[in-house]
């Protein structure tokens, strides 16, 4: 006679529980729902870009055209030299290095964030301009046009050389002044308050 | 914004959910909506609604707040501030959907995957980093609100939800979700979403909203039009668990009172309190401050500022209430 350990037993049970009925009733581990992404599905959406490059196309561009399109499609919003706009809500600043010294975010409310003196990650502009800019018409800009547009910020930013060239190899080598500022969240509940 | 001065109990009706979007609200088809999945996963997936909504469901009440709520009253406090206009970016609804966690074993998410990138179909293709933890825990792709199905300024037709975390990443339009290694630092959560802090770094990836609680009856733009007793009421939520506590003061925080909480507080999700109180016609300052399950206590003003610096305006869940004067007048009023 064959002896089960309860154990045993058990996961006879929780096996028979899981799926039950000749698998018609229950919950298996898959459904089978759903259809598999085409490499093409998958390209049409994925146009994002990460700190590691993993995402940044072919193609350059230059800050000198960059200028000349951040005029046409860039300035009503952002101001003609980056500085924002009125409006409700404000056009977005993006230039600006000020304050040089520190990263005194934390004790200044009236500190304006830019690209200049906030962003950690150059990767991020290219990418929010390509996926996301102009207002009106995103995802219009070619990728030459978004390392135009990127060379010219970087350049208004104090962060490339003027009439830099942009491809992906250059915009990984920008260094950005907030690198390093920012830092996990340490709170973790419990009676202090961080 | 939510006019939680006008509102009792806790479920927020769906319409009168707090908006905020960042490139408008897109007009989608839900029959030609897809959700794709994509990344370190063995086998990438397109799922159209009707797919979704035949995995196993689960229906729970919890709070969505933007982490910029309080904020307008933080910078730029007026006496004439209502719940509405200091608070009302916090909501509270019963969301049914799928766990993220049931989908992503659908596509066979590998193990070396840590984060996923969460986008939306709006026009700026709003994207946001989340770790794999909040996945496995207790994330949720909701396609109903309050029993009907989401409105388009909630995110028709799927939205993220996850439970106690700052309302940006809670991306509405849902369209894909990729698994990866690293966080995306997209400019939201760059430029955006994070807290600086008074020793020159910035907190980055902060989603928990730390317990938080505002009176909002009496409150502006009411009037208190007689002497005695009197219910004082409000909510209280905590992006850490349940609410185990709220102590109300009537007296600008010199003493504390119990309040007593209605129903069965549930994790991540608005709770109501209240505490009768007698008005003998003095000037009074009615403060409410809840405790969570962590043992964390909403803190006043001055503890928040020494803490992160007065330059930090996001996550502001400090002390606050309301003034009353003797002729029953009511404003809005910080604790010190």
């Amino acid at each position: 006679m064959m002896r089960y350990s309860s154990g045993t037993v058990l996961l006879v049970i929780l096996a028979a529980c899981q799926v039950a009925d000749n698998g018609t009733r229950g919950n298996p581990t898959t459904y089978g729902l759903g259809s598999p992404a085409t490499a093409a599905d998958i390209a049409a959406l994925n146009t994002d870009v990460s700190p590691s490059g993993e995402g940044l196309p072919p193609g350059s561009g230059d800050a000198t055209r960059g200028a000349a399109l951040y005029a046409s499609k860039c300035a009503a919003c952002h101001g003609a030299n980056g500085e924002g706009a009125p409006g409700a809500p404000p056009g977005p600043v993006l230039v600006g290095r000020e304050p040089r010294e520190g990263f005194p975010f934390g004790n200044d409310p009236k500190l304006v964030r830019t690209v200049g003196n906030y962003w950690p990650e150059a990767t991020t502009l290219f990418d929010y301009i390509k996926r996301t800019m102009p207002l009106a018409a995103p995802g219009t800009l070619t990728d030459d046009e978004v390392y135009s547009l990127t060379a010219h910020l970087l350049v208004a930013n104090e962060l490339l050389p003027a009439g830099a060239t942009l491809d992906s190899a250059s915009l990984m080598a920008v260094k950005m002044p907030a690198k390093g500022r920012f830092v996990p969240d340490n709170r973790r509940g419990g009676a202090e308050v961080k | 914004m939510t006019p939680l001065q006008s509102l009792s109990g806790t479920i927020t009706p769906a319409d009168l959910h707090f908006e905020r979007h960042h490139a408008g609200v897109p007009a989608i088809d839900p029959a030609a909506h897809r959700l794709v999945i994509h990344g370190l996963v063995d086998r990438p997936l397109t799922l159209t609604v009707d797919e979704i909504r035949r995995f196993p469901q689960v229906t729970r009440v919890h709070f969505v707040e933007c982490s910029g709520n309080g904020r307008a009253a933080w910078l730029n406090p007026a006496p004439d501030m209502t719940p509405q206009r200091t608070d009302g970016m916090t909501s509270n609804s019963e969301w049914t959907g799928v766990p993220v966690a049931t989908l992503f074993r659908e596509a066979g998410a590998q193990r070396s995957a840590t984060w996923f990138l969460a986008e939306g179909a709006d026009a700026c293709l709003m994207t946001r980093s989340i770790p794999m933890e909040k996945a496995l825990d207790d994330a949720l792709i909701v396609w109903a609100q309050n029993g009907e199905p989401l409105r388009p300024e909630q995110g028709f037709p799927l939205r993220l939800l996850l439970p106690g975390w700052e309302g940006n990443a809670n991306v509405k339009w849902l369209r894909r979700l990729e698994l990866g290694t690293q966080p995306w630092m997209t400019r939201w959560e760059t430029s955006k979403y994070t807290d600086p802090l008074k020793d020159g770094t910035a907190r980055i990836f902060s989603f928990v909203l730390d317990a938080k609680s505002i009176i909002t009856s009496p409150s502006v733009p009411s009037r208190l039009t007689g002497h005695g007793w009197r219910g004082v009421s409000g909510v209280a939520w905590s992006g850490r668990g349940r609410i185990t506590r709220v102590e109300v003061s009537a007296d600008n925080g010199a003493s504390w009172h119990d309040a007593e909480l209605q129903g069965t507080p549930l994790p991540k999700a608005h709770t109501r309190f209240s505490m009768m109180w007698n008005w003998t016609g003095e000037q009074a300052v009615l403060l409410s401050r809840a405790t969570d399950e962590t043992g964390y206590v909403q803190p006043g003003r001055k503890a928040l500022i020494d803490a992160r610096g007065a330059g930090t305006d996001y996550h502001n869940n400090a002390v606050r209430g309301w003034r009353i004067e003797p002729d029953g007048a009511v404003f809005f009023h910080w604790e010190t």
